[in-house]
This record gives structure tokens, sequence and C-alpha cells, in this order.
């Protein structure tokens, strides 16, 4: 990864470590940065009162979570639970389905299309604009509430993460072997699983667990908007006030999220 | 991965079998079936779903960017909470972070910052913007206060990262000449991470405005509460003149992030910027995006 | 027919106006070893690249088993392509198969896609390849990692898979310009005796003039685009050479 050459000497026999030009380049940077702070810190609409409430409310906040109510867990945390892995883990999968075509697509090596290669780069663009949350919404509004919604909502998100990533992958493949198959007469397809499958074979499966990963935090929220999962017993104790259980399934989160990331880093050491 | 070849006296050869990869597979199929039938998907809930979907977006076009005052008003407002939480962010994070490096700080101290940094990663800005809403009430206070803990959780440990893998051999050579601790840092381990810094820094702006545009949902601010708003009024037109308008204050935010990127990492400079030509400095961050 | 591949008029200009092959008319026959020799950037390479098309050329014939390849396209192409195998100077293997699959890519031309990637290739096909083994002394190899073999040893790889495609042509790209001498002349002897023993007609891009008189039947060389030179070794003085190379010191 070089970057520029830093220039060393100065005509009139000094040093200056940037070029004019670069420091120009720097400071508008740091004018533009400062000037988006003070604009947004004389715009942001705070309300005095509730800061200085504020002390008081976390105070409220920390007593009404303890003690956290466990008892709770068997009947409404657990199933949710189990729900919130099985929408990360079939998202995941479903997402490394619909990616991998895209993904090609979008390689300019593999697919010389330009319209192609645009139109891939557009939805890969798009899912990754738009939230899972929102996802969620609007699979919500298709599906109904329930983990389906969630599912499609995490595999949407994740098409373009992962789409990326793989043509990326794709594209940083040897281009030597390749050479080779093309000039014995093999089928595109056969290219592919001989020449580019077998060279992304790791990344592809590093950026699956990768997002897995990560997918496993978002499931978690998506019941907030109705799309199963842990995030829906999260919504209901909100609702009713009932901060205990609220603890307790934060707590839940935590533990998954730290179980996953366990899981996945034995995975990576004894895969790759 | 190598398993013995099978080979018999009828066959010639046959191909190792990847015992290990076909048992995963198969396994992975079983599960696929059985969490499928846990969320009870039926074929008919799909196929009622799509015929929905149908009429779904066909309510969401054409666009209505009609209140477009009350959609400014809103990604303003996101935009407002991802510069302020990010600047607080990063400025909070490089403490934690620097406490938080085992090469340079004693375990004590670093066990504590690298908890600390974790907890605030483990958690969904969404579910800590709740937190903060109670806390400190509605509006943009909270979203800027939880995406800044977001920040710090994902910033923290990167920097923590970039700081370990730091060359001690540099750090020693200018310890060796005598100089103060905070000499020591500023020339021999920040010029090493700061290329590294910028990176994550100008990712996570990045990441901050995906998700300050989310925490209106739970009422932290932003545009997310008048998505939320128009979702349950079933405006959708208007969701998706929304939409549409995320999605090019993002893009805009990544061209932006590059050309940060391109100007401190690679000494871009400013009419070179605009003259345009492949950046070197495109790392890929694997963490959230 | 006698020949095995006949030029005309073959150009290429990878820049307008610059040719690097300028009206090459050579024929080449269907038996023997011919040795193509001229300095870096004479378009040894794009001459070979050209006929199996992985160059364009930007005009000429290029007449192989009936067909002019510099015509042909999609399946058409890919069928010609089968006939001629090529050997690499990087051996471009694929470093995560193995030995005997890496020598299967050359019938990939053969089968179809979804039986190659269920790896169903026909007993004939394995059991060529298994002789091949042999033959390129390299019993026992079948299960190894490409990545775990040598620059010889891969070469030989190399061979074996171009001579797996039963091919009416045999392309080689500086196949020993990545390898020690000692190692370079087994290549070369292994690569004389396979074609020999198979009766494939072979064409050897080579800038080591020694190999090339040592091995080759007939060598052609090349300077500034053109064929400066079509002969039998014994008829490649120092003049000749001088004429193609410039200068001397080298030589000596």
């Amino acid at each position: 990864m070089a970057s520029a050459p830093l220039p060393v000497t100065v005509a009139h026999g000094g040093w200056e470590r940037f070029t004019p030009g670069q420091r120009l380049g720097r400071f508008t940077i740091y004018l533009a940065l400062v000037a988006a702070i003070v604009a947004s810190l004389r715009t942001i609409e705070i309300i005095p009162e509730f800061l200085y409430d504020a002390p008081d409310q976390v105070v409220d906040l920390v007593t009404r979570m303890w003690p956290i109510a466990w008892e709770h867990y068997p009947s409404g945390v657990h199933g949710a639970l189990m729900e919130t892995i099985h929408i990360a883990s079939l998202g995941t999968l479903l997402a490394l389905l619909l990616a991998t075509p895209v993904g090609i697509l979008a390689s300019k090596r593999l697919v010389p299309s330009a319209p192609l290669n645009w139109l891939a780069r557009l939805v890969l663009v798009s899912s990754r604009s738009v939230n899972s949350l929102v996802w969620a919404l609007i699979f919500v509004g298709i599906f109904g509430p329930g983990p389906l919604a969630g599912t499609l909502a995490i595999a949407f998100r994740s098409i373009g993460f992962v789409g990326k990533l793989v043509g990326e992958a794709l594209d940083e493949a040897q281009p030597g072997p390749i050479e080779a198959l093309r000039a014995a007469g093999a089928p595109w397809l056969s290219v592919l699983s001989f020449g580019y499958w077998s060279q992304v074979k790791p990344a592809f499966w590093s950026i699956a667990l990768f997002r897995f990963d990560i997918n496993v935090r978002e499931s978690a929220v998506l019941g907030l908007v109705g799309a199963g999962g842990i995030g829906m017993a999260l919504d209901a104790a909100l609702n009713l006030f009932q901060w205990d259980r609220v603890a307790l399934i934060l707590v839940a989160m935590f533990v998954v999220v730290i179980a996953a990331e366990v899981g996945v880093t034995q995975v990576r050491k004894r895969l790759l | 991965m190598n398993a013995t070849p099978v080979a018999d006296s009828a066959s010639p050869y046959v191909f190792p079998r990847h015992r290990t990869a076909q048992i995963t597979f198969v396994l992975l199929a079983v599960y696929v079936v059985y969490a499928a039938a846990q969320m009870e998907v039926s074929w008919e809930r799909v196929q009622a779903g799509l015929e929905h979907a149908g009429r779904f977006l066909s309510r969401m076009f054409p666009p209505n960017f009609e209140r477009s005052e009350l959609l400014w008003k809103g990604l303003a407002e996101s935009l407002q909470i991802a510069v302020l939480a990010s600047a607080l962010g990063i400025v909070l994070a490089l403490p934690f972070g620097l406490l938080g490096a085992r090469n340079l700080m004693p375990a004590w101290i670093s066990w504590p910052a690298r908890l600390i940094v974790v907890l605030a990663r483990s958690f969904h800005p969404v579910v800590v913007a709740i937190v903060f809403v109670k806390a400190v009430g509605f509006g943009a206070l909270a979203g800027v206060l939880a995406l800044t803990v977001a920040s710090i959780g994902f910033i923290g440990k990167l920097f923590t990262e970039a700081i370990e893998e730091v060359s001690i051999r540099q750090v020693e050579a200018i310890r060796a000449t005598g100089a103060p601790f905070t000499s020591v840092l500023a020339f021999g381990v920040l010029p090493q991470v700061f290329s590294r810094f910028i990176g994550f820094a100008t990712y996570q702006l990045d990441s901050n405005l995906r998700n300050s545009t989310m925490v209106g949902i739970v009422g932290a601010g932003g545009i997310g509460g008048t998505l939320f708003a128009a979702f349950q009024r079933f405006d959708y037109d208007f969701v998706a003149a929304i939409l549409i308008s995320l999605i090019a204050l993002i893009m805009a935010g990544e061209v932006l992030a590059t050309a940060v990127r391109r100007i401190f990492i690679d000494n871009v400079t400013l009419g070179g910027l605009f003259r345009g030509g492949t950046p070197a400095s495109q790392e890929r961050h694997l963490e959230d995006d | 027919m006698a020949e095995a591949l006949i030029l005309r008029r073959l150009s290429k200009a990878y820049i307008a106006g610059k040719p690097v092959l300028r009206d090459i008319d050579v024929e080449i026959a269907a038996e023997g070893i011919t040795a193509i020799i001229g300095p870096s950037g004479t378009g040894k390479s794009t001459l070979i690249r050209c006929i199996n098309r992985l160059v364009e050329p930007t005009s000429g014939e290029i007449l192989f088993e009936g067909r002019d390849l510099a015509r042909v396209r999609g399946v058409a192409l890919r069928h010609a392509r089968r006939q001629i195998g090529m050997v690499f100077q990087e051996y471009n293997l694929v470093e995560r198969l193995t030995v005997m699959e890496n020598l299967l890519s050359g019938r990939l031309g053969y089968v179809s896609p979804w039986n190659a990637w269920r790896r169903r290739f026909p007993d004939q096909d394995i059991a060529r390849a298994q002789a091949l083994l042999e033959t390129v002394g390299l019993t026992g190899f079948a299960n190894r990692r490409a990545d775990a073999l040598s620059g010889g040893q891969r070469q030989r790889v190399g061979i074996a898979r171009a001579v797996m495609q039963e091919p009416r042509l045999l392309l080689a790209d500086e196949p020993t310009s990545s390898l020690d001498p000692k190692t370079s002349v087994e290549i070369m002897q292994l690569l004389a005796d396979v074609a020999r023993s198979h009766r494939i007609p072979v064409l050897i891009n080579m800038h080591d003039v020694s190999l090339a008189r040592r091995f080759a039947d007939r060598i052609l060389g090349m300077e500034g685009g053109r064929i400066v030179f079509d002969g039998v070794p014994g008829a490649l003085s120092d003049a000749i050479l001088k004429q193609i190379y410039g200068g001397e010191d080298w030589l000596h």
C-alpha cells in the first residue's frame, strides 16, 4: 500500500513535510471538519431540562434493573434467543447464495460487460446503504411480523457486504492459472470452478464467518420492529417498563454475541 | 485437509474424499431444514408475501417528495448526530485505545481499558440508544451519545490493535535518544499508526452516518423517526422518498470518506483529488460493513 | 495435411502504428520441434499467444485443422483451443488443487462443467493421467498439492497437462526461463521426448540459444517483429545471431 513520496527539499534549502498543494488539501479537510462540528453543535436540539435530569434518570434506571429477572429466562427469553440465532444463520446462508452471482456479475474480470457490472454494483450499494432495521421494516410490511421478515432482512442487508468482498477476492485471483485453463479450451463455468473457486475458497469462508458474526448482533435488534428474535422480547419488556427483564435480555444478548465471536474464532483457526 | 485416497482393485484411482467438508455440508443442510421449520416458513406464506410485495412496491412508486422540509430536517439531524458522535467518539477512543495497548501499558491499566472497549462494542447501537433515551430523554442527544459509545468500541479496538502491531524497534530507537514519553509516542508510535487510524476514522464516520439514520426508530433523533412514522401511517411513497435520499446521502458520505483517505494517506493534493485516478488506500474495514 | 499450422501475414499492434508482429508468414510441419529465438520485446511471446488467441491478432490468418483461428469465436474457439496445448513460463498450475486435478484440467474442454465440479472424469482420462505421470517422472505425486512442488516438478505437471489434451500442436512460452540450468535441460529433454513419442509438433519460444540449438529441429530467429532466420540449428552462425540480438559480447 504505497503512498505518494513526501517531498524532502524546497528551493531555498529548507525542509518541508508537505508540498503546498498537499497542505492545501489537508487544510481544507480540517476546515471542513471543524465547520461541520460547529454547525452541528449549534443546530442540534438539546433540551436542557432533560440533560440536568439525566443523572437521576440513570440512577433510577439502574435501581429498576437490579435484581436482574433471571427466572424469566426459560419462558420468555430462551426461545427468542434461539430464534435470533436461526435468523442470523439462515440469513447469512441465504445471503451467500444470493450474493455470489451478484458478486460475479460485478467483477470486470469474470463478466466483461460494463452494463452488467454497473447494475450489479448498484444492487450491492443499495443493499449496503439500507440498514438491516429498515430492511426489517420493509419485510414486516410485506410478509407480516415474525422471523421470516427478519431472515430476509439479514439476508438482503448482507448481500452488499458479501457481494462486494467476493467480487474483490475474484479480482485479486492470480491470472496465470485462469489463462492456462482458457488456453486448454475449458468452458466458462469450468474456469470458474477450477480456476477461480479454488483460489477464493479461503477468502469466501472467511467473509462468510465474518458476516455471520456481525449478523448475530444485527439479528438481536430486529425484533424491535417486529421481525422476530430476542428483539421482540426486548420490545415487549420496554413497553411494559419491566427494566429488570430488559436487563436480563441485555445480558443474554451480550452472552450470545460473545459466544458467537468465540465460536467464529475457533472455526477460523481450524479452517484457515 | 487431505484424506488418503480410497483405492480398490476395481477402479484405478479415486479422488481423495474430503470427509470433514462433506459432513459439514450435510449438517448444514439438516440445520437449514430444522431452522426453517422452527420459523414456520411455509410455501404458502412466502407466496402470500410475494403477492403482498407486489402491492407494497406499487404503493411505493412514485416516491413522494412533497414533505421535503420534514425530510431535510430529519436528514440534517442524522448528519449532525453522525458528525458529533464521530468527533466525540474519536476523541474519547484515543485514550482508551492507547491505555489498552499491552505493549505500552501495564496489565492493571490495559485490561480495564480493554474491557470497557469490549462492552462498548458488544451492544448494538440501537440498544444503547434505548438506554440513553431513558437517561437523557428523546432527541438527538441520546443518538449522539449512543453512537459515541459505538465509535469508542470500534475505534478503540482497532487503535489498540494498530498500536500493538507497531514495530517495537522504531519505538526503542526513539527511546534510546532520551526523548520524553510523549515524544516517543509522537515520533515512534503515531507515525506508524496514523494512516490506519485515518482509515478507520473515516470508516467510522461512514458507519455512524448509516447508524444515525436508524437510531431514530427508538426515538434518538434523526430521519429514523420520520421513517418509522411513515411506515406506521402506511405512507409508503414517502418511505420510498426517504430511502432514496438515504442511499444518496450514504453514497455521498462514501465519496467524502474516500477523499479524506486519499488526502491524508496517499498525500494527494487538492487538485490531484479532482483529477482522479485509482486510490491506493482502499482498505477494507472488516468490522461492520 | 503435412502442415500443422500455417501463419499468413500475421500482424499485431498493441498501439496503432507500432506493430509488434509484422506480416509473419510461416508453416509449421506436423512433426518436430521448432524454436523461436530473439531478443525480448521482439514479439516472440505475442506470436505464440496469437495462435491460441490469448492475444487478439490485428490482421492475418492462422490456419489450423482446416479453420482460420483468427476468425473463430465462442464454442468453435474453445474446440480449437482444446487441440492446442500450452506450457507456460510460470507453470500456471492451480496451486490449491492436486497434481491429478491439474492434469485433468487439461480435459476440461471435453467434460461438462457439472461433471468437472463433481470430479467425474472418464476412466480413460484418469488412466492416461496416471501413465503421463510416470512418463514425466512424477509417479506417486498424484495427490500432492501443486504448491508443494518445486519449479521443475511444476513444469513437468504443466507439460503433462498440455499433453493430456491430446493436442495437435504444443505451444511453449519460455518454458525454462524460470528454472535453473540443470532443470532447464531436463525439462527441454522431457518436452522433446514427449513430443516425439506422442508425435505432436512443438513451437517453443525461448531466449536460451544453446538450448534451442541442442533440442530444436528448426529455428526461427525474430528481430523487430519479423522472422529474419529460418533454418536448421547448424546453419545458425554467429553472424546471424549478431544480426538478431545485436552486440557480440554475450556470444563468448
